[in-house]
């Protein structure tokens, strides 16, 4: 029995129609078109399906469909601001702070919710944040420095 | 040294844009349209079984399934380097998880759902599960037809053995060489296998249309390889190289693991089974795990002659590496690892046995060291004993026998240019060796460890590079080549190398991934030679170019060519100040005449590098004779490690890596291989492993059980070190780096554990548990001896 559930995505209204067992990962990649969360594992470990729910990170692969009804959802495609990547990403790509692609989504959305809840993370508190997205190439250094980078720009600003 | 405006300077990634705004299109993320089809497959559950009877019926009911295909189907042998495999398990199943059938279905789900009604009949057989068991003395014969199998002239099978392959280097006289030491060492070292965790599991789709044009779209390593493998192993169907197109988009993290052809040859071959459909074929993560290349464990019993004063004076290695079901990619890593089983130093007199042995594990193939962080562990680990019976200290040991420029080699060839001796003094400084640190926790004990290391790309002497650019209407360019953009930066250093030679900012230039239809060939992205041998094709091409730019303006102005140069994105005179001819106004249009006529036209380069001198054939008893290497890149890593005496935990405040690869092309791109490299390999030294029970089954096919670095896993501080003696033949004088930051991350954590603790532990990885049970064996021991 389907039931159609309604929700933002990336600013934007939807509604469609899921069944019980739908995985949210799979609604979005091959119902939505929405492709930038993409399927490491399966099972939670990796982080790269990550989405933003209502401002929290959490793993569409291990989440149901009906789960979003009402929510506002996030990917890599509604960071930016009319056509400019947020400070995040325009960092990670000044300082090299991802390889094959693969894990950034994700890992900038888990980063992009570390610093709503915590603007100025130290960097044992980068790296918490940042633990439940696995990167194999960089060794993460990269990653931790360019989160640094931002929050302590952003810091200046005010 | 010359100066270079794009060479040398950290141009940001080309490909940066796609990948942090989700817009990178990976192999999963391709539509296909409803007529997609999904494989899924039927895997043998038995480490080592004959297969009887495979009954499909079951599975063929459920609607919405299209077809069960099996190894009757695709009877034919194939492999890279030796042909040992098959598309699907013909009579025999070699390891748990080999691919016996496929099911193609609507659906996934309904794919998978039918997958488990195929029932296959097996007997059972008893699984050659290590090395040793596969050498003894009637042993079951993993492949009773080895001698029959077409290989490369450079492998060397015994036949009625588990022995795929035997490389035998000997160099000077050994055994002379033992009698001329004042002592002799000899110790055994083991390295389990590993998992390359990409995060980007394999995945490939292939499309058989109407007209008989096979599509393959994979994440990939090797597009063309991949579709030469394609064709020689699917011409017994009619199909040519010219039938099959490789189309490689993205490929998230590779480490050697989508090198060559793996699952690939599934969508392939079972394309040509539902002519017209697509068939989708991705690997789940415990897939991923038991059914792509490993890398390969290795025993390594080991023997040094040394003299007092701690000069080297023989080596002998004799390494068993547990290569697999199918070694035809892993028999490489086994010669290559072979010739070079000696690391960095100058050693007189050497003999190395490196044995290639099947097993009923899954097939080892390509990992990033590509055999050398093996050997490494080993070698390393010895010399650090060594030294301290001599009484003499690591770092000085290893500088009393480090390689040098000329020094002559394994296999008879002399050392190219090389600042090994330069690392060893900076990593040594950086890392304040000498000076003991003492923490103030009397729980915590300090060690630092030193290592050298060294690599050289394994490949055929023939693997080619080459290389289309071509102009559009503003000036821009695009570059066109086959090597692959696996994270490291490849795609941003080929528009530098293309900028500086043509005077067009790397902004402007555009080089994205391989269509084996439309874009020149390529061997492999593999062996760190990328950037040295594609780099090499792309510069060629970019000189071709403006060769065409400088003649078309000299011919069109009269303007003598040697006097013309670009810059700036313009053509200018060294004889006139104020000539200056934008490239935008003519790279496509030409120049016109006073008649209205036009000179010159589209600018169109083209450029090729093969390393003309190499060559793998060599005396087979001894392998002197050939150049089976075009460079070792090559430098020294040294680490600080604060460990737990109780836990045996441990946390890096810092390590250092120095490496010479030559011309530094990006410093920023070069210090990501830094950092990602080292903690790869620190990851395999301190808890990775992969672990299979007594039926050949792996235990930890997932992200859970086999754990990989996270955040938290960094070390506080990487400090990589750059020495910059430039590669004759390279582009800019650029040798290869990719796989070198990784290699000696075992032995100077083993070193550093030693330093700190006086526990030698020889087994990898060194996890904490293994070097509190180590303490706990010691204290037990020197109670026993009061």
């Amino acid at each position: 029995m389907k039931k159609t559930i309604h929700f933002t995505l990336n600013g934007q209204k939807r509604s469609i129609d899921v069944a019980p067992t739908e995985i949210l990962l799979e609604m979005l990649r091959e119902r939505l078109g929405v492709k930038s969360p993409k399927c490491g594992c399966d099972r939670g470990d990796c982080g790269t399906c990550s989405v933003l729910v209502n401002g929290r990170t959490l793993r569409s692969c291990l989440m149901l469909a009906v789960e979003i009804d009402g929510a506002a959802v996030t990917t890599i495609e509604g960071l930016g601001k009319d056509g400019e990547m947020s400070p995040l990403q325009k960092t990670f790509h000044e300082r090299n702070a991802f390889q094959c692609g693969f894990c950034a989504p994700g890992m900038i959305l888990s980063a992009t919710e570390l610093l709503a809840r915590n603007p100025e993370p130290t960097r044992d508190e980068v790296k918490e944040g940042l633990a439940g997205n696995l990167c194999r190439c960089t060794g993460y250094t990269p990653i931790i420095d360019a989160v640094l980078e931002v929050s302590r720009k952003s810091g200046e600003g005010k | 040294m010359a100066d270079h405006k794009y060479i040398g300077k950290s141009a940001v990634r080309v490909d940066g844009k796609v990948k942090i705004t989700g817009a990178a299109q990976y192999v999963d993320d391709l539509e296909f349209g409803p007529g997609l089809l999904y494989a899924a497959i039927v895997e043998s559950p038995h480490a080592y079984a004959r297969i009887k009877k495979i009954d499909p019926s079951a599975a063929l009911k459920l609607e919405g399934v299209v077809k069960v295909v099996t190894g009757k189907e695709f009877p034919y042998r194939f492999g890279l380097y030796m042909h040992d495999r098959y598309v699907f398990a013909q009579d025999h199943a070699r390891f748990v998880g080999e691919q016996v059938a496929a099911v193609i279905a609507r659906t996934p789900e309904l794919a998978k759902k039918a997958a488990k009604l195929v029932k296959v009949d097996y007997e059972v057989l008893k699984p050659v599960l290590d090395v040793e068991t596969a050498l003894r003395d009637g042993a079951p014969l993993i492949h009773p037809e080895l001698g029959k199998y077409q290989h490369v002239p450079w492998f060397f099978p015994e036949k009625d053995t588990n022995i795929a392959h035997f490389r035998k280097v000997r160099k000077g006289e050994p055994l002379k060489g033992f009698e001329d030491a004042d002592e002799v060492f000899e110790d055994t070292y083991t390295v389990p296998r590993y998992a390359h965790c990409s995060i980007e599991t394999h995945g490939a789709v292939g499309l058989f249309d109407h007209s008989r044009r096979l599509t393959v779209w994979a994440a990939s390593q090797s597009p063309h390889t991949q579709r030469h493998l394609f064709a020689e192993a699917l011409a017994p169907l009619g199909i040519t190289h010219n039938d099959v197109r490789v189309i490689a988009p993205f490929v998230g993290g590779g480490f050697g693991g989508k090198a060559g052809v793996s699952m690939e040859i599934l969508a392939a071959s079972l394309a040509t089974t539902v002519q017209g459909s697509p068939v989708k074929v991705l690997w789940s993560r415990a897939q991923e795990f038991y059914n792509t290349y490993q890398r390969q464990g290795v025993v390594a019993k080991m023997r040094l002659g040394v003299k007092k004063d701690g000069t080297i004076t023989a080596l002998e290695q004799k390494l068993y590496w547990d290569a697999g079901a199918y070694v035809e990619y892993g028999a490489n890593v086994v010669n290559a690892a072979g010739l070079s089983a000696t690391g960095p130093y100058n050693i007189p007199n050497v003999h190395i046995d490196s044995v290639c042995v099947y097993t009923n594990l899954p097939p080892g193939g390509p990992y990033r060291g590509f055999g050398y962080s093996e050997f490494l562990f080993g070698l390393e680990s010895l010399f650090n004993e060594v030294a301290k019976k001599l009484g003499l200290d690591p770092v000085e040991f290893r500088r009393k026998n480090a390689i040098r420029e000329g020094d002559i080699l394994n296999y008879g060839g002399k050392m190219n240019p090389s600042g090994l001796h330069e690392c060893i003094e900076k990593v040594a400084r950086e890392i304040d060796w000498g000076k003991k640190r003492v923490s103030s926790d009397p729980k915590k004990a300090i060690g630092k460890g030193f290592s050298l290391f060294w690599k050289a790309p394994a490949m055929p002497p023939n693997a080619a590079s080459t290389a289309f650019l071509k102009f559009n209407e503003d000036a821009s360019i695009n570059i066109l080549v086959s090597a692959m953009e696996i994270g490291q930066g490849f795609l941003t250093v080929m528009a530098q190398i293309a900028a500086e030679v043509l005077g067009v900012p790397p902004t402007k230039i555009r080089v994205e991934t391989p269509d084996t239809d439309r874009n020149p060939y390529e061997w492999q992205t593999v062996a760190s030679h990328i950037t040295w041998s594609t780099g090499n094709a792309v510069k060629n091409a970019a000189l071709d170019a403006r060769e065409q730019i400088l003649k078309t303006v000299s011919r069109a102005l009269d303007r003598k060519v040697e006097s013309l140069y670009v810059e700036d994105e313009k053509v200018k005179s060294r004889e006139d100040a104020a000539f200056a001819l934008p490239l935008r106004d003519f790279v496509i249009n030409g120049i016109m005449m006073k008649d209205g006529t036009f000179r010159g036209g589209p600018v169109v380069g083209r450029g090729m590098f093969m390393p003309e001198f190499a060559s793998a054939l060599s005396d087979p008893k001894t392998s002197q004779g050939g150049k089976p290497n075009v460079h070792y890149t090559v430098g020294a890593s040294a680490i600080e490690i604060e460990v737990d005496r109780e836990t045996g935990k441990i946390r890096i405040p810092k390590v250092v890596l120095g490496v010479d690869c030559g011309k530094v092309l990006n410093p920023e791109l070069l210090k990501g291989q830094v950092t990602g490299g080292m903690l790869q390999g620190l990851a395999t030294v301190l808890y990775e492993e992969m672990r299979f029970d007594d039926k050949g089954r792996l235990l930890n096919a997932n992200f859970t059980d086999y754990k990989i670095p996270t955040a938290m896993d960094v070390p506080d501080e990487i400090v990589p070190i750059f020495v910059e003696h430039e590669q004759p033949d390279g582009p800019f004088g650029a040798r290869g780096v990719g796989e070198h930051t990784m290699i000696p991350a075992a032995p100077i954590i083993a070193n550093a554990i030693e330093d700190a603790l006086g526990v030698r532990i020889k087994s990898m990885p060194i996890t904490a548990e293994k070097i509190a049970l180590a303490l706990k064996e010691a204290a037990a021991l020197r109670k026993e001896e009061k």
